[in-house]
């Protein structure tokens, strides 16, 4: 190999190197801003997770097998995965391989931007080499290797259906611009390297398309047009990139650096949420995945939408899509960036509800729970019960029936803190964006906790559960689901329960589940009741019963509309029951399902062995 | 004051020219629910805060239309947003944007 132009420059460059110098530009500006606008402590984390060890080496791993491979999408969908990353890592080799191949042959022109990127057109093969030979084959196999990337991503806009997605994003203005260049930028490739593949050489792709376009277009003459609509294209998708969703391609790099160090959202627009809104690829999985898009009319409130909106600064769009969310969790747990949209509605709603009025004087009086017995027992070992029933279960009594039922067939001593009524947890108002109102909720609660002097907390309601778990500093006391709490005592044989013939199917709660990651508990409860059938989408796809309190707008309709769907996922395999571990879910559910709907304690309750001497 | 063993109440004169209809308007566009309420008081019998307030989503809502906006205000201004009146609603009204529509358009922003 060797320089074929004097100068290794020629004017075609131009508008690609415009392109990149805007791009870094753009970048650098946007990295620093995002910098500026993250708290300080954010700022001194993310420092020392860049030289901590194992940091690094996880955010090697993370973005090689997420901004490269696409692990995660190939999980959901191999084709489409396929697509991603043949895209993706196929770009990077063939960056990676030029830069290699100008170092190795060229090493005069190390440094020049765009010197590997045309390297073709600069160089002239003088002899075959067997390495060199290598190299034309390892980069026309990545070509191809994109090449056949980009054709699914064709078919895909036209027939998304193949790929499994019933419904894809609308791409906007600069999305169309990006996606056209960069359908166009590698079969441009292909044509400029296939043209000149006479003077620079070519390996089993270009070389072939040489010959059979040497035979009627003739080469020489179209060597110069096709490299500079190849610069054009490239210029034209960099200077595209940061208006459209290509941006994540470097973005979630950088996303993936501040997610391992640990820092979270907490502005709606700056800072953490900045790198996240710019590292969505508007993949558009997450419309399918939204329960709320049972409803047509609901796709535009999906988190690819919202997520396009906050770059656009709409601020009425914005928070129109903010209040409507269910807060389920699940395009976040489908994600295939991870990116916590509910954090950020979270944040966009503070913006709006956090300046309300409110008055929490109330909270202040003496009274506000009753006052606990003293415990007088010594022993620090023994367990000491307090069971919060929470706002959710006070409207189903017959939960709260069974489970002081299976309290009493253990033996537990319990002290009922809300038997009376009591406080919310919090979680609503932390929901609905009233941090401030919340803060004074949890004070009020904490107190009460820990002036009970106990040890272990009971908990019915998943969305006390997480916020309990996550934002309440209760230093030595467990913090328990019942689910976790029965399976304890089924294990320790505090509680015996009969298997009976009945088939059940189990309804993971948004908060449970994707909420606080329990998913296993009340499985394995039900597997020893009688045998538990699968739904159609469980887990960390299981659809919201449509209950949840994470929307503020959504209407009943909706939320009928998000509850048929729901039950129509869990019968799916004819169950006999349907078990949740959440009282809203059951009261949900309760009103809408044909067959028996329970909570996991009442089932439990019901195939209790009672002891015989008592 | 002298205990005479009886009070006064205050006036229960309702001007309907202190309504505000602009304000009336935004809030039924806002939550357009606020229309469906019959005033069964289910949502007082059940609420959370009720217990130690008086709050209560049906004088809220009542006060509006007898156009006392300070009292409608201070009905929903100790709420905790729990959301069992929402369930216990027959009128299945969206009551939690109800509430917080009341104080976003009536209330003094703090
Ligand atoms: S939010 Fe996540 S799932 Fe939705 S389009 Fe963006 S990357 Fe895809
Ligand atoms: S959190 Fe749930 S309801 Fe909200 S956008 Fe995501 S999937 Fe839809
Ligand atoms: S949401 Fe507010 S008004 Fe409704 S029951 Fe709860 S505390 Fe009462
Ligand atoms: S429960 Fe519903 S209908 Fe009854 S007073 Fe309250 S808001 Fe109105």
């Amino acid at each position: 190999m060797k320089d074929r132009i004097i100068g290794g420059y020629d004017n075609f460059v131009l508008p690609f190197m415009a392109g990149v110098i805007f791009l870094g530009a753009y970048l650098l500006i946007g990295f620093v801003r995002i910098l500026y606008n993250i708290p300080s402590g954010d700022r001194k984390k993310l420092l020392i997770s860049l030289i901590t060890p194992k940091t690094i080496l996880k955010n090697i791993r993370d973005i090689i097998c997420d901004c490269l491979i696409h692990v995660k999408i190939f999980k959901r969908k191999a084709l489409l995965g396929y697509m991603h990353a043949s895209i993706a890592f196929g770009w990077f080799m063939l960056i990676l391989l030029g830069h290699i191949e100008v170092a190795l042959f060229v090493p005069e022109r190390n440094g020049i931007l765009y010197y590997p990127v045309f390297y073709r057109y600069f160089v002239a093969e003088q002899h075959h080499t067997i390495r060199g030979g290598f190299f034309f084959f390892l980069m026309d196999f990545f070509l191809l290797m994109v090449l056949s990337g980009i054709t699914l991503a064709i078919i895909k806009r036209f027939r998304s259906i193949i790929f499994g997605m019933k419904r894809t994003t609308k791409p906007s203005l600069a999305d169309r611009i990006g996606l056209y260049a960069l359908w166009s930028i590698f079969p441009l490739r292909l044509l400029a390297e296939g043209f000149t593949a006479g003077i620079s050489g070519g390996g089993f792709l270009t070389n072939s398309i040489h010959y059979v376009f040497a035979s009627f277009f003739g080469n020489d003459l179209n060597i110069l047009p096709t490299w500079w609509a190849y610069s054009i294209a490239l210029g034209l998708f960099f200077f595209a990139m940061p208006f459209s969703r290509y941006m994540h391609i470097v973005t979630e790099t950088v996303l993936i650096l501040f997610r391992n160090a640990g820092l979270k959202v907490t502005k709606p627009r700056k800072g953490f949420a900045e790198a996240e809104i710019y590292s969505c690829p508007g993949c558009g999985l997450c419309i399918d995945a939204c329960p709320m898009n049972v409803l047509k009319k609901n796709v535009k409130y999906s988190s690819v939408y919202f997520i396009r909106f906050l770059r656009r600064h709409n601020t009425r769009k914005i928070n129109e899509i903010a209040q409507k969310c269910l807060m389920c969790g699940k395009c976040s747990s489908i994600c295939p960036v991870s990116i916590d949209s509910c954090g950020i509605r979270q944040a966009q709603r503070e913006t709006i509800t956090n300046i309300l009025p409110y008055d929490y004087g109330f909270l202040k009086k003496p009274g506000l729970y009753p006052v606990p017995q003293p415990d007088c027992s010594t022993d620090p070992g023994k367990e000491k019960v307090l069971y919060f029933a929470g706002c959710m279960t006070h409207l189903t009594p017959a939960i709260i029936k069974a489970m002081t039922g299976i309290f009493d067939a253990a033996g537990t001593d319990y002290y009922f803190a809300d038997e009376n009524g009591g406080l919310c947890c919090g979680r609503p108002l932390m929901l609905a964006g009233k941090t401030r109102a919340a803060r004074e909720v949890i004070e009020a609660n904490t107190k009460m906790i820990m002036d009970s002097g106990c040890n272990t907390m009971i908990l019915n309601c998943p969305i006390c559960l997480k916020i309990f778990r996550e934002e309440y500093s209760l230093k030595g006391i467990r913090i328990l689901h019942h689910s976790e709490y029965i399976e304890e005592l089924i294990q320790k044989k505090r509680i015996n329960v009969k298997k009976n013939n009945m088939s059940y199917v189990y309804h993971d709660p948004c908060e449970l589940g994707r909420g606080c990651g329990i998913y296993e508990p009340p499985r394995n409860i039900i597997k020893m009741l009688g045998e538990l059938k699968k739904a159609g989408k469980e887990r960390k796809e299981s659809i919201c019963c449509g209950g949840s309190l994470g929307s503020i707008t959504l209407n009943y309709h909706d939320r009928n509309k998000i509850t048929e769907d729901s039950l129509d996922s869990l019968i799916i395999n004819n169950p006999e029951n349907i078990v949740t571990a959440c009282p809203l879910c059951y009261k949900t559910f309760g009103n809408m399902a044909e067959i028996p709907v329970m909570d996991l304690a009442q089932a439990v309750n019901k195939n209790i062995i009672k002891n015989k001497q008592i | 004051m002298i205990d005479f063993g009886y009070t006064l109440n205050p006036s229960s004169r309702i001007n309907l020219d202190n309504f505000d209809r602009n304000k009336f308007e935004k809030l039924s566009k806002s939550e357009p629910d606020v229309l469906l309420c019959i005033g069964c008081g289910s949502c007082t019998a059940s609420c959370t805060a009720g217990k130690y307030t008086d709050t209560s989503l049906r004088k809220a809502i009542l006060s509006i239309l007898d156009c006392n906006e300070k009292a409608a205000v201070d009905f929903a201004a100790s709420c905790l947003l729990c959301g069992k009146c929402t369930l216990v609603c027959p009128r299945s009204i969206n009551t939690r944007n109800l509430l917080l529509s009341i104080t976003k358009i009536y209330g003094k922003k703090q």
